[in-house]
């Protein structure tokens, strides 16, 4: 399958609080950021808590700038995500 | 967060599961345990401050380590393939980069803990603390002061969140005046915390 994001790319997280286990952080829902590189293919952990098995997904790592995500801080956060979290944000 | 579990009753549950799992005669009585001590037993920040004293002392080694950490390291005779399976490794260089900003690189696991055991061992208490993960994505300067690293404002600071399946480590910047040293003795100068990046070398 084709990757979805190449590095550069602007992203923003889904932002919906999904029932059950996930790994994108509560603090990095709905929040633009932009594609460092890709980090890999794994199973999607939601899918894998659920007890079932799942297809290897594209995980990307992606940096916010901390006044997107807390309003404040002139620092960056990198949070590596998994492609089904993220849609393209047109600018 | 974990926050909400009880550490006690989480406890409570994993002995009861591994009880049914070797009742079952799935899992061997302590075999759980067996393979944790084997595994941790690899492990040691010694192994990360090679890497580094390497990627001090050798800047191709240090291209290829930033490029491709787990094809590098195991020129080294290391790898992340302790566990289940193997760990994509991801290091960070503290330094100016290419457009002239210094940057410095913090590693924290806000959604549990996870952490490159096979290269720094078992992580710090303070590491899984709550107040370390929720606080240091939020106000990263204030957290490195507490541990008595102040950053100049010039310093631009990216906290790596491993949400997923990577493992981080931080490449430190070679202390100054060391261009003496030998590369064991530029292993010996690199502590666990520079390697996640809550102190300097």
């Amino acid at each position: 399958m084709a990757d979805r994001f190449a590095p550069g790319d602007r992203v923003r997280t889904r932002s919906v609080d999904v029932a059950g286990h996930t790994r994108l952080p509560g603090y990095a829902r709905g929040a633009v950021g932009t594609v460092v590189e890709l980090a890999g293919r794994h199973p999607l952990a939601d899918v894998r808590a659920r007890g079932r098995d799942a297809e290897p997904h594209a995980v990307y790592h992606v940096r916010f700038a901390a006044a997107e995500l807390f309003g404040a801080g002139d620092h960056s956060v990198v949070v590596e995500l998994w492609e089904d979290y993220l849609v393209e944000e047109r600018a | 967060m974990s926050g909400a579990h009880a550490s006690s009753t989480i406890s409570a549950e994993v002995r009861h599961v591994e009880s049914l799992l070797e009742a079952r005669g799935l899992l061997d009585p302590g075999e759980i345990d067996t393979r944790i001590d084997e595994f941790a037993a690899k492990g040691s920040p010694a192994n990360g401050a090679r890497i580094v004293a390497r990627a001090w002392t050798d800047p191709a080694f240090a291209e290829r380590l930033l490029a491709d950490a787990n094809a590098a390291i195991r020129e080294l005779g290391l790898s992340m393939a302790g566990g289940i399976q193997e760990q994509r490794l991801k290091v960070v260089a503290n330094g100016v980069g290419a457009d002239g900003t210094e940057e410095h690189h913090v590693v924290v696991c806000t959604l549990c803990s996870c952490y490159p055991i096979a290269l720094l061992g078992p992580s710090p208490t303070w590491y899984k603390s709550e107040a370390y993960r929720s606080r240091v994505v939020r106000d990263p300067r204030a957290v490195l002061r507490e541990f008595g690293l102040v950053l100049p404002e010039s310093v631009a600071i990216s906290v790596w969140d491993a949400s997923a399946e990577s493992r981080y480590m931080v490449l430190p910047r070679r202390p100054d005046g060391t261009d003496g040293l030998s590369e064991e003795q530029l292993a010996g100068l690199v502590t666990r915390k520079g390697l996640i990046g809550t102190a300097a070398v």
